[in-house]
């Protein structure tokens, strides 16, 4: 991925060593981040940490251009685990967590198709189905390529931490992402072909710099919960929670998206989830999330962690942009780059 | 001709109770509490006519609520509509 442009102090610092990785770049960046830390930012609405967080991730998912191999650099790492415990602090100080259920599938998955139940309130999705602008839905497309041109990665980072019946579960889920081995059916590729139907770049990360905070903490905290073995409940809830959520309002898309005279290019990423979520959130909900939870009872608080920031924070998303719209204005953090 | 009868036992093995077993090898239909049926395996699915139902995905949710706009596949509206199985 190509190197952002910097938000801050932090940023700024960090891409100054991935470019030179020198004793003072080193130093001038551990600084910027303890500085910033010892302020005690709202890490949701931080650019400058969610966007260093989301680079520092980057260095484990496909690397950033022109940046030496820094995966597993100590200094990196540190900086990255200082941001990571304000992050997780944050989120569990926010994330409301329920009455824990009796440790059964059964019980487990009734208490997320609880939590997950379509309401009838104020939906980004609803808005985009009935009166989005073509603006507005190139810049929808635009917000979500942060997370969907690598869609599924993160979770996967889960697997090997998982056993029996819940590993089974995400592989079965994690291979209908990836097209069942069909490279063209992948979803993160059939996401591509939607952004170059509506003339939009494919590149991955091409429009990061218009993403704002909170769509880049939707995308961090699942690299939080996948990139860490201690926090495998939380992936698990938040996989969970995702897939929940996920068919009713990929209906909506598309028929905005066909209600512009949009076609099945554009469209079938939609369609698509309509009909593969159905499947993954019954398999999420029961042996995902509910086998995790007979397996190892202790993790049960986790995965309701998880699923609860996947709807905190997801949702926090989608109301900022649909705030920006209703107010008139774009839900981008900068314009766009000119498309071709 | 041994070496491929021991890699179809191989595939053969399923994890039952996270114990490996032979049993659980067919096609298997799981009915979702309030939700649809889950199909994993090689079951044909075709419509009344016999004309069959183009299928892209190793496992299918099938519509039990009557609801789905893409029948014969579930679209999750059982759970806007508040479909109950039991």
């Amino acid at each position: 991925m190509r190197i952002p442009s910097a938000r801050g102090e932090v940023s700024s610092r960090l891409f100054a060593l991935l470019e030179s990785p020198t004793p003072d770049s080193r130093e001038e960046f551990a600084s910027a981040v303890g500085a910033a830390l010892a302020a005690d930012p709202d890490l949701l609405a931080d650019d400058d940490l969610q966007l260093s967080l989301f680079c520092l991730y980057e260095l484990a998912y496909s690397g950033l251009d022109g940046v030496a191999d820094l995966e597993w650099d100590p200094g990196l790492l540190a900086a990255r685990a200082d941001l990571e415990a304000a992050f997780e602090q944050q989120l569990r100080a926010l994330v409301p967590v329920p009455a824990l259920p009796e440790p059964t599938a059964d019980a487990v998955a009734a208490l997320l198709f609880d939590q997950t139940a379509p309401s009838g309130g104020r939906s980004l999705s609803r808005y985009v189905a009935k009166q989005a602008t073509d603006e507005q839905l190139h810049e929808f497309l635009m917000l979500r390529s942060v997370s969907t041109l690598k869609e599924a990665d993160p979770h996967t980072f889960a697997i090997p931490r998982l056993r029996g019946r819940a590993k089974a579960a995400l592989v079965e889920i994690q291979a209908d992402e990836y097209g069942g081995g069909r490279p063209g059916r992948m979803h993160s590729a059939i996401y591509a072909l939607t952004l170059r139907g509506a003339g939009l770049d494919d590149t991955y990360g091409a429009y990061l710099d218009a993403a704002p905070a909170i769509v880049l903490a939707a995308c961090n905290q699942m690299s939080l919960f996948g990139l860490h073995r201690r926090l495998r409940g939380a992936a698990v809830g938040h996989l969970a929670a995702f897939e929940m959520t996920s068919s009713i309002p990929n209906r909506n898309y598309g028929n905005g998206f066909r209600r512009l005279g949009y076609d099945e290019d554009v469209t079938w990423y939609f369609d698509e989830h309509v009909e593969a979520d159905a499947v993954h959130e019954q398999i999420a909900a029961r042996d995902l999330a509910g086998g995790l939870a007979e397996s190892d009872p202790d993790l049960i608080p986790d995965i309701l962690f998880g699923a609860g920031a996947s709807l905190l924070v997801d949702g926090l998303a989608a109301e900022h942009i649909l705030a920006s719209w209703e107010a008139g204005r774009s839900a981008l953090r900068v314009p766009a780059p000119v498309r071709a | 001709m041994r070496s491929g009868s021991r890699r179809r036992c191989a595939r053969s093995l399923a994890l039952v109770d996270g114990h490996a077993s032979r049993r659980n090898e067919g096609p298997q239909v799981v009915a979702c509490p309030d939700g649809p049926f889950l199909v994993r395996g090689d079951v044909d699915i075709v419509l009344p006519d016999g004309t069959p139902v183009p299928r892209t995905r190793k496992t299918v949710a099938l519509c039990r609520c009557g609801l789905s706009t893409i029948k014969p596949f579930c679209d999750g509206t059982h759970r806007a509509s508040g479909f109950r199985t039991g």
